[in-house]
């Protein structure tokens, strides 16, 4: 317990909790959006499938988003009991855009989903279409404010550097719509629905498997599949785009991903490859000539900047910035792949009888979480040595608190973290092996585990409705 | 760029602001922690069911209110935020694990079966007792006062704990299970409600107690607080505060021992607001005490006037949809609800 670094521990610690902590909203951003389609389909058709589809995937969205919740009260604080040179550097800028998120959207959210879990019988359906859509709206709002305020310590702006060595913003709309914020926000958004689309396709395409509700898994399947064949090549498009930002304003993370030491012309692109960072050179590389330049510069002949164009210590870790990122790109492939199979599928009308097909969606089932995982570590490592870009590093911005306390704390988020959200996993996996419109045994997820007499029961609440 | 600092004092404005989002935090997820602390020695498995579903809707909403006491003070106030919590580094994370189990407890606890049931049970009580003691434990070592160095914390891991602390963090546990069980008393009937009668009757004695403690206590930390409640004229001003918590205590004891439903919890409100009036008197002007006022810590008032706008425009809104939420679930609790 004598040379533990504060400054490495906190990284770690606040890896660990924000890397479990997105899981939860990257679910329920699109699970919310979907939800609210599930139930308009409802309204519309009357068609009680789309009720028993909604109400199996309301608890799981009820369940996913208290994780969420929970792991997000978290971040909020450890800005300060981790971080805390950097909130008071940067605390004028970034407060606002915090404060803005609670405000606007936690509050939305957390108010109406009350009504969506247990307003089933205490509102009008059409109101409660509305609750459903508010939490949607709400799950938007939130990621609207947090990227900003990611995408400013990425490429800041709209501020100055007072004498005390405190920022102090000096335009809003600046601030909030920096640079790098519509490319992170599109991604970001998309990265959501897609996510949620694999998890209700890989359900979907089980339940088919199996054989059994097929009828709500045909909707399930076919919507999610909807979304492979539309949205997922919108991604890499998107995608594309975020890559030529990050070149103009952060190109060193640029050359992290590509494993580029040396500034080259018509730099080829590494497909695999072991970048090692004492030796400066990325070994066991498998290249495809100039396609790094066109990529990047659109012109086979493009000058790309290596990474030996900074010193030693303005270089992020290099490893895992161009690992993550194969592993993102590739989880983008097999998406847009599922979308042109399920397209062709349909096309010969054997979308849904598919046996291999099935296996295949099943499989990529959580692939949406360890893209967005591995995205943001791209991103985020690939900002590194800075916390904010440029502006404060990271070894400068920890709190003054010694190392045995964050590893003390440390072991304790990792001890906790397992448990609690293994058990949601394992409750979650639990409700999609009971299925939708099964009678429910437990009565309701805030019931009991059989229903109470009636008699019982409304003399015990004056005689109103059960 | 807009400032409104040449017209108002905005960081006054703020800490009204700031007091009040942590107030309605304190008293919001006052009642749920309070509901969670006496969780285990309800009478029956469909008593707990009542308790839970009675607070269900709103826990996430209440709880919100912390995460806008934690991001209002990191917006509003940024070196206050970054002296606190490295201070109270470890009763911050062991709060925020103990509303990680709580939280979790609300889905988990009606999906488990068998004996993974009674773990989440316990999970919701003693997370709930972990948070409300740390809170507790707050107040007590920020009425200490926090060492300072410059821009920075400067003391050490464990400066929060001491026999003060201590006691601030029981007597906080003690005013949220009054909560607790006054907010039973009016969301529930029969067995459970005179279950948290009992409770609730019993919970008035210490409460009573400890709110004298603190009280009588807290001139002897520091000379400021004493000079301010024990000088004239301001003694004779301030004992108002006193005199009515205890006609406070005295109606809450007879409601308890009659048939009234909603009073209780509105007197068990109305002493935390007394006490937490008292407590802005004691500490005014510091947002950490004894070291840095409220306009040392105040962010740029570009920023605050910005946050200013915001908070004029949504926080009504916030308020009133709230409203409309305790409002649909209106009414006494059944013990299962549809979802």
């Amino acid at each position: 317990m004598v040379n533990l670094d504060p400054v490495l521990l906190a990284r770690i610690q606040f890896a660990f909790t924000i890397s479990f902590h997105i899981i939860f909203p990257a679910f329920t951003i699109g699970l919310a959006s979907w939800l609210a389609v599930v139930e308009w389909r409802l309204l519309k058709t009357g068609n009680p499938i789309y009720e028993e589809i909604y109400r199996m995937w309301v608890k799981i969205f009820a369940v996913t988003f208290g994780m969420g919740v929970v792991s997000g009260v978290v971040m909020s604080y450890q800005f300060g009991t981790n971080w805390s040179v950097f909130s008071d550097k940067v605390g004028n800028v970034i407060g606002p855009l915090l404060g803005f998120e609670v405000l606007t959207a936690f509050f939305l959210e957390a108010s109406f989903l009350g009504i969506m879990l247990f307003g089933w019988n205490r509102v009008s359906p059409r109101m409660h279409f509305a609750a459903t859509i508010i939490v949607a709206f709400g799950t938007l709002l939130s990621a609207f404010w947090i990227l900003s305020a990611n995408s400013w310590m990425q490429t800041p702006q709209g501020f100055f550097e007072g004498d005390d060595g405190r920022l102090y913003p000096t335009n809003w709309i600046q601030i909030i719509f920096n640079p790098s914020f519509p490319y992170r926000l599109t991604h970001m958004v998309v990265a959501s629905y897609l996510t949620t689309a694999f998890v209700v396709g890989g359900i979907g395409a089980y339940y088919l498997w199996r054989k059994r509700y097929v009828k709500h898994a045909r909707i399930m399947f076919g919507m999610a599949m909807l979304m492979a064949v539309f949205i997922a090549p919108l991604q890499p498009l998107i995608g594309d785009l975020h890559g030529l930002n990050t070149l103009k304003h952060q190109p060193a993370k640029v050359a992290a991903m590509e494993g580029l030491w040396e500034t080259q012309t018509g730099a080829a692109l590494k497909l695999f490859g072991w970048p090692d960072q004492e030796e400066e050179r990325t070994k066991f590389a498998i290249e495809i000539p100039k396609l790094s330049s066109l990529i990047l510069t659109h012109d086979l002949d493009g000058e790309v900047k290596g990474l030996k164009e900074w010193p030693k210590e303005e270089r992020p870790p290099v490893a895992w910035v161009f690992w993550s990122f194969r592993v993102m790109v590739g989880i983008g492939v097999l998406m847009v792949l599922t979308g042109i199979f399920a397209a062709v599928l349909f096309w010969r009308k054997k979308l849904f009888d598919t046996r291999w097909f099935q296996y295949w969606c099943m499989a990529l089932t959580p692939s949406g979480f360890v893209a967005v995982l591995a995205g943001w570590f791209v991103t985020e490592i690939g900002r590194q040595p800075y916390v904010a870009y440029g502006i404060i590093r990271t070894a400068d911005a920890v709190s003054p608190v010694v190392g045995p306390q964050v590893a003390v704390s440390l072991l304790a988020f990792i001890v906790v973290y397992t448990l609690v959200f293994g058990a949601g996993s394992y409750y979650i996996l639990r409700l999609i092996q009971k299925g939708p419109g099964t009678p429910e045994k437990d009565y309701g997820a805030h019931g009991m585990d059989s229903p109470p007499l009636l008699t019982d029961l409304a003399s015990d609440q004056g005689g109103r409705s059960v | 760029m807009f400032s409104f600092s040449a017209y108002i004092d905005l960081p006054l404005i703020w800490f009204g602001l700031i007091s009040t989002a942590i107030f309605l935090y304190v008293v919001l997820d006052g009642f749920d922690l309070g509901v969670g602390i006496l969780f285990p020695f309800a009478p029956t498995d469909r008593c707990r069911d009542r308790m839970m579903n009675s607070i269900a809707p709103f826990w996430d909403g209440n709880e919100t209110w912390l995460v806008l006491g934690g991001g209002g003070l990191f917006a509003a106030f940024p070196l206050a935020y970054a002296v606190i919590m490295p201070a109270l580094y470890f009763p911050v994370i062991i709060m925020l694990l103990g509303l990680v189990f709580r939280g979790v407890a609300f889905e988990f606890r009606f999906k488990a079966s068998g004996k993974s049931r009674i773990l989440w049970d316990y999970a919701f009580h003693f997370g709930s007792l972990a948070a409300a003691f740390m809170q507790g434990m707050f107040l007590g070592a920020f009425v200490q006062g926090i060492s300072v160095d410059g821009r920075n914390f400067s003391g050490g891991p464990f400066d929060w704990l001491s026999a003060f602390s201590t006691m601030t963090g029981l007597a906080l546990v003690c005013g949220y299970i009054l909560m607790g069980a006054t907010w039973l008393i009016m969301k529930t009937d029969g067995e459970t409600q005179q279950w948290a009668r009992k409770c609730a009757a019993y919970i008035t004695v210490f409460v009573a107690l400890f709110m004298g403690l603190v009280s009588l206590s807290m001139p002897f930390l520091n000379q400021d607080v004493k000079a301010l409640w024990f000088s004239l004229p301001n003694f004779f001003y301030l004992l108002p505060m006193p005199v009515l918590s205890i006609v406070l205590v005295i109606l809450l004891w007879h409601d308890l021992h009659s048939k009234r439903e909603y009073r209780p919890f509105l007197l068990s409100i109305g002493l935390f607001v007394l006490n937490y009036i008292g407590l802005g008197i004691s500490l005014w002007p510091w947002i950490v005490p004894y070291e840095i006022t409220i306009w040392q810590a105040a962010a740029a008032p570009e920023s605050q006037s910005l946050m200013l706008v915001g908070t004029v425009i949504m926080l009504p809104l916030v308020l009133g949809y709230t409203g409309y939420c305790y409002y649909v679930f209106k009414g006494k609790t059944s013990d299962e609800a549809a979802y």
